[in-house]
């Protein structure tokens, strides 16, 4: 589904990404874990397009096309969604319109039919009930005044609506609780299928025991350092991030 | 990006064109004379010449304020006629008789005179250059007691009632451009709505400037009596030209006792070129007086047109337990400036005003809130919410807030919030996203920010106004 070869990125002029290179088919769930700072975020950014990073080096293909020169919506038409670590508030626009208009978007852009408010609602609401979130949200302005939790939560639920092709979730387990996290993984898991794929960005291995990955890949300073099954989390869980460091720091 | 931003920016002003009509202007210049000859065209009683040439002798006598946050060339008054009127029958009988290029005029302007084409619900007074050229629904309010006409008919079907308030408000003396227009305006809309009376339908004044060289002043003076009701929208627009074109404005509200008077504007003349070349140059007063108890006076604007704007709707609240309400939103863009914000005066007891101000800045804009809020003595347990927000689109543009609070009694509150934010490249990120394209990701999140004041704004024009607010700014953000 997705192909990284060698991606370098920077962003003001700082080099950030070192030469990733990842392969992700349909149907698995890959995470992607790393200390602060090792560049997790700004891998899932630049595989969404934003403006601030800049590729230096490298080819994503996303099935069978060269995304990295795509508008970051014409990225989302394609099939790509970013749950983002930090969601933006839109003040005043509502959540249901916001989200509507998206939805729309992208249907149009595969010569589907757009839905009408009516029959958005219906959906809306549907997927509501997967999050467990509150209809109170829907005319709530997109993310202004929601706690941490909710912000993740609502990011799920715009996954839930879109239905992306390939979906990367970055640390949507901060800021949740024990029974938010379960949520929000049922969730994940019930939307997961044989034709689409998830990245799992996260800094701790708790979420991985609910959304179980097909592979563990290990980031530090820009480069994926290591990678193995689902055991590797529980590893690195066991002895931290430093043992991996020393590993590095041996085979060198 | 960068080069859908130049197509976007340079998209023309859509109401920019001229129409050719014969029309009868007077020479330029500012003179006694001139006041008299505008007095004789519109056939005006002596005390009307006379409370003209008061005003021009004041004006005289005033200089031009300086203390806007405003850069415009000088205004050489002598070198502006203050007098053009399209050629036509003297005297209409009805709409039919109304030349047909005027008409098609507004037709394309999306205003239809026709009465049966009307939008139902709303009775328009057009103005074109100097004069009313149609007013519509005439009769059918006229069963309710509703006067609702060109202010030159008002002269001379109402003359007790204009002779009453005119100046009520405004005074001839109150500022330089309002004397400037005391002495020369020329027409503009009546309306008085009588006791007990809830107009029933939102009546409407559209003005057009087309001639060149002309400047234009009307007056609106619009009395709602005890508890009576009227929603009154303005809309205006002006041709592409490269020379700027003065629009010096007055317009009077006077709310008795239990009444209501809704006022919205949107506001769009054009705004000169992307180097700001050309540009109407609006200088308007605008003041509502609440002089009933429990009277109620809202301000609504949507300002996105003209290449100077210096206006402060405001609200005398005389009235005990009277309210005023001003929601503005205001845009500049390429080399606009905005010096735009509201008065509201706390004389009765118990009155209460709100203040939601919201500035738009993108290119080399300028926007500047200016507000007052003066409560007086006797006053007590007056209070006042204020919020301006203010919004900059790119790097290169400004935002001022010049809030002024006197308050002159201890039971009185005033809560004064601001923000100023920046369309980020994080929020249109998150659109982009979802799916959503640059230009609808930041009409969007303009709308969102601007849903406070749209809110007011009765339902056809708000959606107009949003409409128009993603054109003015299409293309500012890359
Ligand atoms: N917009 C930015 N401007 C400057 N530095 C940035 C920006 N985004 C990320 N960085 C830097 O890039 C590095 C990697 O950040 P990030 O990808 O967010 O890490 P992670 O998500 O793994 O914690 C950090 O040193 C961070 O400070
Ligand atoms: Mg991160």
């Amino acid at each position: 589904m997705i192909e990284i070869k060698n991606l370098h990125a920077s962003v003001n002029g700082k080099q950030i990404l070192k030469g990733i290179n990842l392969s992700i088919k349909a149907g698995e769930v890959h995470a992607i874990m790393g200390p602060n700072g090792s560049g997790k975020s700004t891998l899932a950014q630049v595989l969404s397009g934003h403006p601030a990073y800049e590729v230096t080096e490298g080819t994503v293909t996303f099935e069978g096309q060269d995304i990295l020169d795509m508008e970051p919506e014409k990225r989302a038409h394609a099939g790509v969604f970013l749950a983002f670590q930090y969601p933006v508030e839109i003040p005043g626009v509502s959540n249901s319109y916001f989200l509507k208009a998206g939805l729309n978007e992208i249907r149009k852009s595969r010569g589907q039919e757009e839905l009408d408010s009516m029959q958005f609602l219906k959906l809306l609401k549907e997927k509501m009930k997967v999050v467990e979130m509150d209809h109170s949200f829907i005319n709530r302005p997109v993310n202004e005044g929601f706690s941490g939790g909710e912000k993740k939560r609502n990011e799920i639920l715009q996954m839930a609506v879109l239905e992306p092709k390939l979906a990367i979730l970055d640390e949507t387990d901060s800021g949740l609780d024990i029974d938010a996290l379960k949520i929000v993984s049922a969730g994940v898991n019930k939307l997961k299928s044989p034709t689409n794929a998830t990245i799992v960005v996260t800094h701790y291995q708790r979420l991985l025991n609910y959304i179980v990955p097909d592979f563990v890949h290990v980031l530090v300073n820009g480069r994926i350092v290591k990678s193995g099954g689902k055991e590797l989390a529980m590893e690195l869980e066991a002895n931290g991030y430093d043992f991996i460091k020393e590993e590095m720091l041996q085979s060198a | 990006m960068a080069e859908t931003i130049e197509e976007l920016v340079s998209q023309e002003y859509k109401y920019g064109f001229t129409t050719d009509i014969e029309s009868d202007t007077i020479p330029v210049g500012l003179s006694e004379d001139v006041v008299r000859i505008i007095s004789a065209k519109k056939n005006e009683p002596e005390w009307l010449t006379e409370w003209r040439l008061k005003a021009f002798r004041v004006w005289k006598t005033m200089e031009e304020p300086r203390w806007p946050n405003l850069k415009y060339a000088k205004i050489d008054y002598q070198s502006i006629s203050y007098y053009s009127s399209p050629k036509q029958a003297k005297k209409l009988n009805s709409l039919d008789e109304v030349d047909p290029i005027l008409l098609d005029t507004y037709a394309r302007l999306g205003i239809s005179l026709t009465e049966q084409k009307r939008l139902t619900g709303v009775a328009v007074d057009a103005v074109f250059d100097s004069v009313s050229v149609a007013t519509t629904f005439k009769e059918t309010l006229k069963e309710k007691g509703i006067i609702f006409c060109s202010f030159s008919d008002a002269v001379h079907e109402h003359p007790e009632l204009v002779k009453k308030y005119l100046g009520s408000v405004v005074p001839y003396a109150d500022n330089y451009f309002a004397a400037l227009n005391s002495a020369v305006f020329s027409d503009g809309s009546f309306c008085f709505i009588p006791k007990g009376v809830r107009c029933p339908m939102e009546l409407s004044t559209y003005f057009r400037i087309n001639a060149s060289n002309t400047g234009q002043f009307e007056r609106t003076l619009i009395i709602a009596e005890d508890n009576a009701y009227v929603s009154y929208l303005e809309g205006c627009t002006a041709p592409m030209r490269d020379e700027n074109q003065l629009h010096a404005a007055v317009v009077e509200l006077v709310a008795l006792d239990y009444a209501e008077i809704k006022y919205s504007t949107v506001q769009n003349w054009y705004a000169g070129d992307k180097d700001g070349k050309g540009g109407i140059y609006n200088f308007v007063t605008k003041r509502g007086k609440c002089q009933g108890v429990k009277s109620k006076i809202a301000w609504t604007q949507v300002e996105t047109g003209s290449a100077i704007t210096w206006k402060y709707p405001s609200v005398i609240l005389q009235g005990d337990d009277s309210i005023g309400e001003f929601y503005s939103v205001a845009v500049v863009n390429n080399r606009q400036d905005a010096d735009t914000g509201t008065k509201m005066h706390h004389i009765g007891k118990n009155t209460r005003s709100t203040i939601i101000s919201k500035g738009i800045s993108a290119g080399r804009g300028n926007n500047t809130y200016r507000g007052l809020v003066s409560i007086g003595k006797n006053a007590t347990n007056s209070r006042n919410y204020t919020q301006c927000d203010s919004m900059l689109i790119g790097n290169k543009c400004s935002a001022n807030t010049f809030p002024y609070i006197e308050v002159k009694n201890s039971t009185s509150s005033v809560e004064h919030e601001a923000s100023t934010s920046k369309i980020g490249e994080d929020q249109i990120f998150y659109c982009k996203q979802r799916g959503i394209n640059t230009e609808n990701a930041v009409s969007m999140i303009i709308n969102g920010f601007a849903k406070e004041v749209f809110k007011n704004l009765p339902m056809e024009f708000a959606v107009e106004a949003q409409k128009l607010l993603g054109i003015s700014l299409e293309g500012s953000v890359g």
